[in-house]
């Protein structure tokens, strides 16, 4: 079988270095150089996958990242397995595997082929008219619906590869290099611009390296020849970067621009491991130049999907570029002169062409006289009506065409070809100039989309600029690179070119048949199945607009997202619904252009890198200590400390009878920490917290509530004065940032006149609380030359302190409701205090406590924790702290709001304790309580937001917010859970110490 | 992503801020003599305009100064940027 | 009456080439004057009028759309459906249009493909735990239905979820809602503005409302590109555009207009058969019908009407859809794509009567507004009629910005996505 094609070497491919791959598991050689598709085509395969919607055999239809049909799985069944992949872009490998898509069995007999079958039944939109009977049974019918759609598989390992991201800033960025953009970035470079040219292909030049050399010369050289040497050029300019194989994905605001860089894709497997694979370039770029040339349209007649229908220039870069014909009996289909240059070339190349199916009435351009000296057949005023062969075509049939383009007449002629070369003109890629917010204007003359008012500094030029020919190219790239990067001149200022140009136009968006519509399958979306039928079909149905269109037959949403279709399903609408096409606009161009790897988006952020770790100085101590960890904003901190084997209850229940029986030290450094200096220090505390500050002595602690303007509870903590203006705010571990960052705007914003300055120090200083009956003794041994004494060192007060001459700050506040002190160190020695508090607690059995114990033994006092308690809803007054809200104060954050209507309400959520009346059962946090469980719906009351067996109690306690709770002491209340009900008696918070004895014990 | 260009620092990336909503809602100096219409009105109420909007910007990842800004919404072009406690230009 | 769908109608089209179907619905010119316009030609609008129509008997009415009918969040959200929700007046609001979800396809006679895949909600850290399992007591006791899943339980219902306990933010548990799902979002717009058109209501395309025409207290009409129509009810259901139409009437909202992001991948072979949702490190992934990964990424925090928003959200959602979803970084972005969203301080919605007489806000509904939408239509329809909230809707008035009385579903967790 494997006929060799090959028609004459090529410099692009490199015949002494034979590349063996699988395609569907059986093995072809193909040469270095070669593409997936260029390799298959020349070992006579096309056809290659299976559409979408209709499983009907598809082939090879373009030579570029536009491909629709020849898309493959890679490497499947391997952890580098990718679905969806254009055959036209993969470069081929040793050992690459390939296989067709969704097919079953296989792609030659495919089950699945059934539907073209049926296809009568399923024009567009059907499933929204079917499938509602039974109800019930959509989800059946949806099982089938989505088990035949998609096309490839998703892996299903994780990937091995590494993939990275660089931000380049450049002066000038060039999209494509094509002969403009090559022309652009050099002038640009050697005028001093810092300039990136990017192009999505391994290779620069374009379309021009295998332009016809006979009709397209520049300075007496053929174009193909000059552009050669230009691009050698390229390699001594300093300031030019370049980038091959890399794909400018979207084109944002501000001229920011978002490229895949593809480094080992093309690499044998040896050679991808630990590279990176993929890498995306996020350019900022002062300047933006748009070459980003035009792609090749198809012509939509009756069945024009088959494989061996392909793009005419495919046909010409298979046998030009790769060297490669496509077919044995080779047919062009055209509405312009480019097919003729095709056919020149295969002609020139040895290949055999038949004919030329015209739709013009003539042309009298220097190429299409060439083609009639050498004797193919040209068929002016034709259209093609039909075409055969299901796996491969064989033949056609093409009709003249009625002067109107409206209908055929007389009679079929049949020509057989295995290959039939389709050119429809060209699509400017305005993609990247439209998702930078862009507008279009709509050219009548030639039917294209081109840039009208760009959004930013930028330009478009070349052929996405709507010039197609050379020498009008070239000329509007000199002016226009002159005026956009101010220089003088470029150095092809006033080169000698010669070029065709064409002369003869004649544009029909849906060709006519001999068949009636309805009979016929003229494509417009390949990939998804969508027909110039089923576009018809949508405006009889009452769809206007573009999007309503394009959305109710699928065009355009394939994974090409509609780039050799969407301008004839535009131009379709336009003539059945008799409209301008400039006045029916486009759909929306979305980024990327093209699919863009996930892994490739995200970058080195996975795993660990996926958000930041925050440790604590002693973080390793705990680490050793085999702690358990939670996190907590960005922070690890130690949860509980197992030892011997417990549970976390067991583990629990020990620290927490240990920091009441004895001592417990908790590493409380996660806390945040700012620092406020300055001669309104006072004032500024008296605006943000609830509760009056000035007459706070120095040396002295007070707790605070802080709200939001909404009058709720927003973060709470211990603030120290220091000095006269000096002020150390704790806040809560995760509100840190959030707290500082609301202060400095009340600061900067509202309050300008106040002179405090705010500082985070909350990675500056380590903390270890030391906690129960034995923490002065422990501390003691620590600082002994501190006098420890209540009344020098009474309940909420500080003092500055020396360990080992070691400046330290020691409060004593507390949170478990004990005899406590919290040290606060330079970070930098906070493992050298722990353990030396450790060190000195030994004798008194001091136990490393985590976050759980610490919970638990607030609760115990009925200490709130911000978040956990209070969930955004929640007043000072509801939770039962009005002693904190000053009545004398003016104003404070969130005052005003406490005298609204509804934070009045006496009946509102109020915090409260429960206890079960089986003291072993610990409710569990978040379940609702009720106070009538016969009504239907049953009315909430609140919920539990703490709940904890207290070793120190022995009995379960918790917390909970209820409906005018604070009316119910002693009431009975139920929560019913899923398989039980639990009776609970509203309590007192403070279930432990009400009187606060310990404090001082 | 904006290039914004900080008052204090000049052209950062976009990233580096967080948007702080519209500018010159001036926090009322006697709360407690509003109605609560008013004061819903301070707390909630937003001209949320398309076109040419006054707004807050912080330099979060910077120097953390905030500052106000003349921008387009409809079409996201900044304008202008100006200190906080400046004069708002009148067009 | 217009011809019924159904496999028949498919099968005897057929035979006629399909040369036979009629509009789905008219295109009508305005008429002088309607007993109620609804302003925005969105899947709320559009569901609006249908139940004014149907269940009020108001059938002079018209819904105006600047553009196309359901061009703006409803054809392009993410499409989750679900009415888990923490609050009492959410869980009513929600779970009313959950249930019209449930026979929809067969009321309106178009399939809505509204899949009950279940969605699924996943905790990250201890907070999440009770928050969640707060949220599934309250479902169950307010007849939703929700149960929380453990670790295991939640890679039983979702095997391609990462649970390993070494990654960064460790799945801790989750919630799920089996009658919670997806549906065709262009779908849900087609087929109320089909039935709507049915009954006579009028869908006005390409007509942009450019003034509300007062009379002291009273609405008297829209001024539009089309001219001045004369109106004693006007109900706004323009999303990110409500407080431009509110500016017009003078009104101020207490909402702001944020970019909102979502992406699809390429479609493959179906991979994930739920809806994951993770508040706390941000991902959201479905698989719709088509084969494509359904991922929402997240707000901006700058008002903006470009619907387009910034990469750098585009690329934490994916960063977390890799963290919880290791195989499918090799999968490639397909389009992406923005929508402005209307976010009120409460993250709840506003389905309430204005200062001025006759005209209704409804709006408001931030990332979350498509799972509600039949819901939001039949109680908007009810609040314009009788010009009184029904009781499902009596909480989102506008009035609680000033009473202080706000349904904070983003303080509860449940952050409406």
């Amino acid at each position: 079988m494997s006929a060799n094609l090959r028609v004459k070497s090529s410099e692009y491919i490199d015949e002494t270095h034979r590349v063996s791959f699988k395609f569907n598991g059986k093995t072809y050689y193909g040469f270095k150089g070669d593409t997936l598709a260029s390799a298959l085509l020349a070992n006579d395969v096309h056809l290659v996958g299976r559409s979408f919607k209709y499983h009907r055999p598809r082939g090879i239809m373009t030579a570029g990242s536009e491909e629709p049909n020849a898309i493959v799985q890679v490497n499947d069944k391997t952890n580098r397995t990718e679905p969806n992949v254009r055959a036209t872009e993969v470069e081929i490998y040793e050992g690459l595997e390939a296989s067709s898509q969704n097919c079953w069995p296989n792609v030659n007999f495919d089950i699945g082929g059934i539907n073209n079958l049926i296809s009568p039944f399923l024009p567009a939109g059907f499933y929204y008219k079917t499938f509602m009977w039974p109800a019930s049974f959509w989800e059946k019918y949806e099982f089938f619906i989505r088990h035949s759609a998609g096309l490839g598989k998703s892996p299903s390992e994780k990937d091995p590869d590494i993939y990275d991201h660089r931000n380049i800033h450049c002066d000038v960025l060039v999209v494509g290099a094509g002969i403009s953009g090559i022309l652009a970035a050099k002038n640009a470079a050697k005028n001093n611009f810092k300039t990136l040219l990017i192009d999505e292909k391994n290779e620069l030049g374009g379309a021009t390296i295998y332009q016809n050399k006979e009709f397209n010369k520049i300075d007496n050289q053929s174009s193909s020849d000059w552009i050669k040497k230009e691009i050698n050029g390229l390699k001594n300019i300093s300031n030019l970067e370049i980038k091959t194989r890399t794909s400018v994905a979207a084109y944002h605001g501000y001229n920011y621009l978002l490229a895949r860089e593809n480094l080992t894709d093309h690499l044998e497997k040896k050679y991808k491991n630990n590279k990176v694979r993929q890498r995306l370039l996020k350019i900022r770029a002062k300047k933006v130049i748009l070459a980003t040339g035009a792609l090749e349209r198809p012509l939509i007649f009756n069945n024009n999907d088959r494989p061996g229908i392909m793009l005419s220039t495919a046909v010409k870069k298979y046998a030009d570029f790769f060297g490669v014909k496509c077919g044995e009996k080779n047919v062009f289909f055209t509405n312009n002169d480019s097919a003729y240059e095709s056919a020149l070339c295969l002609y020139n190349k040895g290949i055999k062409v038949d004919a030329i199916i015209d739709i013009r009435n003539n042309s009298n351009s220097k190429i299409v006289k060439a083609i009639e000296q050498v004797g193919i057949q040209i068929y002016w005023s034709h259209t093609v009506v039909d075409t055969n062969g299901y796996r491969r075509l064989n033949n056609i049939s093409i009709m003249k065409l009625s002067n109107d383009g409206m209908t055929v007449t007389g009679d079929r002629i049949n020509i057989s070809c295995d290959c039939l070369g389709v050119a429809g003109g060209w699509t400017p890629a305005v993609h990247l100039f439209t998702q930078s917010g862009g507008k279009l204007k709509f050219d009548e003359d030639n039917n294209v989309f081109l840039p009208n008012k760009y959004p930013s500094d930028q330009i478009s030029v070349g052929s996405c600029n709507g010039k197609f020919n050379l020498k009008e190219i070239i000329n509007e790239l000199s002016i226009k690179l002159k005026e956009f990067l101010k220089i003088s001149q470029t150095d092809f200022d006033n080169i000698a070119i010669e070029s065709e140009e064409e002369t003869s136009k004649r544009n029909i968006w849906l060709l006519p048949s001999d068949k009636a519509i309805g009979k016929t399958k003229p494509f417009v979306d390949y990939q998804n199945d969508a027909t110039a039928k089923d576009i018809k079909l949508a405006l009889r149905e009452g769809f206007r607009s573009i999007e309503h269109v394009k959305r109710y037959t699928t065009t355009g949403m394939g994974t090409d997202q509609g780039k050799l279709g969407n301008m004839h399903a535009l131009g379709i609408i336009a003539d059945t619904a008799g409209v301008k096409m400039g006045e029916l606009g486009t759909t929306t161009f979305r980024p990327p252009y093209t699919p863009l790897t996930f892994g490739t988006i995200v970058g080195r952020n996975v795993g660990e890198f996926f958000d930041i770790f925050r440790r604590t100085a002693m973080n390793d101590w705990h680490i050793e200590k085999k702690a358990k960890f939670e996190n907590v904003g960005q922070w690890k901190r130690s949860w509980y400390y197992p030892i011997n084997g417990e549970t976390m209850h067991q583990a629990v229940q020990r620290e927490s009878k240990a920091a009441r029986e004895s001592a417990g030290i908790l590493d409380a450094s996660t806390l945040g920490k700012i620092d406020i200096q300055g001669s309104d220090a006072s004032e500024f505390l008296n605006r943000v917290y609830t509760n009056a500050w000035s007459k706070l002595a120095i040396g002295k602690c007070r707790y605070g509530l802080m709200l939001n303007e909404d009058g709720m509870v927003y973060d709470d903590g211990v603030t120290t004065r220091l000095g006269e203006n000096h002020y150390l705010m704790t806040t809560t571990t995760g509100g840190a940032a959030n707290v500082l960052g609301k202060l400095e705007d009340y600061l900067q914003t509202e309050w300008p006149e106040l002179d405090v300055y705010l500082t985070s120090v909350t990675d500056h200083y380590a903390t270890a609380s030391v906690c129960g009956p034995n923490s002065k003794k422990i501390l003691k041994k620590i600082i002994p030359d501190l006098d420890l004494s209540d009344e020098n060192f009474p309940h909420m007060s500080f003092k500055e302190a020396k360990i080992n001459n070691i400046k330290c700050r020691v409060m004593r506040i507390s949170f478990t409701g004990e005899h406590s002190y919290e040290i606060n160190i330079q970070a930098s020695f906070g493992k050298a205090l722990w353990e030396k508090c450790i060190e000195a607690g030994k004798e008194y059995n001091i136990t490393p406590y985590g976050t759980e114990s610490m919970h638990l033994l607030r609760a115990e006092k009925g200490f709130i924790i911000v978040g956990q308690d209070t969930d955004g809803t929640m007043t000072p007054v509801d939770l039962q702290m009005d002693w904190i809200v000053s009545k004398k104060k003016y104003d404070f954050i969130g005052k005003r709001s406490l005298y609204r209507s509804d934070t009045m309400r006496e009946d509102r959520k109020q915090l409260v304790g429960l206890l079960t009346d089986d003291p072993n059962i610990i409710l569990e946090e978040g379940a609702q309580i009720v106070s009538e469980l016969n009504q239907n719906p049953i009315q909430m009351l609140g919920h539990i937001t703490s709940s904890y067996f207290s070793p120190n109690l022995n009995k379960s306690i918790a917390l909970a917010v209820v409906k005018g709770g604070k009316d119910m002491m002693g009431k009975k209340l139920f929560i019913p859970m899923e398989d039980k009900i639990i009776s609970v008696t509203v309590a007192n918070p403070v279930f432990f110490d009400e009187e606060n004895k310990r404090l001082n014990a | 992503m904006f290039v914004i260009n900080c008052p204090y620092c000049g052209e950062r990336d976009q990233q580096e801020f967080k948007a702080g909503g519209e500018a010159h809602i001036e926090r009322p100096k006697q709360p407690t003599e509003l109605s609560d219409d008013e004061w819903a009105e301070y707390l909630f109420m937003r001209k949320n305009i398309k076109g040419v909007q006054f707004e807050r910007w912080n330099h979060a990842h910077g120097c953390r100064k905030w500052f106000n800004m003349v921008r387009d919404t409809s079409n996201d072009e900044i304008k202008l940027v100006y200190k906080m406690g400046e004069k708002p230009p009148l067009e | 009456m217009k011809n019924k769908y159904s496999v028949f109608s498919l099968i005897k089209n057929a035979f006629s080439y399909h040369e036979n179907w009629e509009k789905a619905w008219k295109d009508p010119t305005p008429k002088k004057e309607y007993d109620a316009v609804i302003v925005g030609g969105g899947g709320h609008g559009l569901a609006t009028a249908y139940y004014l129509a149907k269940k009020h008997d108001m059938k002079n009415i018209a819904v105006v759309e600047k553009g196309w009918i359901g061009g703006g969040n409803t054809g392009r959200n993410t499409t989750i459906i679900r009415s888990n929700y923490l609050w009492d007046a959410s869980a009513g609001l929600y779970d009313h249009a959950l249930k019209i979800w449930e026979g929809l396809s067969q009321e309106l006679n178009y399939n809505v493909m509204f899949s009950q895949r279940g969605v699924m909600n996943l905790a990250h850290n201890l907070q999440d735990v009770r928050d969640l399992k707060r949220r599934t007591h309250a479902n169950r006791l307010n007849g939703i239905d929700a149960v929380y899943l453990n670790t295991d339980e939640v890679k039983k219902f979702c095997p391609i979820i990462n649970t390993s306990p070494d990654i960064r933010y460790p799945v801790l548990g989750g919630t799920l809602q089996r009658r919670a799902g997806t549906a065709r979002h262009d779908a849900v717009a087609w087929g109320y503005a089909r039935g709507a058109d049915e009954m006579g209501v009028d869908i006005i395309q390409n007509c942009e409302v450019i003034g509300i025409k007062r009379n002291g207290d009273a609405v008297e009409g829209i001024e539009t590109t089309r001219g001045f129509i004369k109106t004693k009810k006007i109900g706004v259901v323009a999303a990110g555009h409500s407080s431009v139409i509110a500016n017009m009437a003078g009104l101020r909202l207490p909402l702001e207009s944020k970019p909102l992001q979502a992406l699809v991948s390429e479609p493959v072979k179906p991979i994930i058969d739920t809806v994951v949702m993770s508040n706390a490190v941000h991902a959201y992934v479905s698989q719709s019908d088509k084969g494509e990964l359904v991922i929402g990424a997240g707000t901006d925090d700058y008002v903006s009407y470009t619907q387009k928003g910034s990469h750098q959200i585009v690329e934490g959602t994916l960063n977390a859809i890799l963290e919880l979803y290791p195989i499918f970084s090799r999968m490639r972005m397909l389009r992406q794509w923005g929508g402005i969203v209307d976010i009120c301080p409460d993250a709840s919605p506003i389905l309430s009567k204005t200062s001025i007489k006759g005209l209704y806000f409804n709006c408001g509904w931030g990332t979350g507004g498509f799972k509600a939408t039949p819901g939001s239509g039949d109680l908007f329809a009810h609040t314009i009629a009788n010009d009184e909230p029904h009781k499902l809707n009596a909480a989102f008035n506008l009035n609680r910005f000033v009473s202080g009385d706000l349904v904070d579903e983003h303080g509860a967790a449940a952050v409406a996505h």
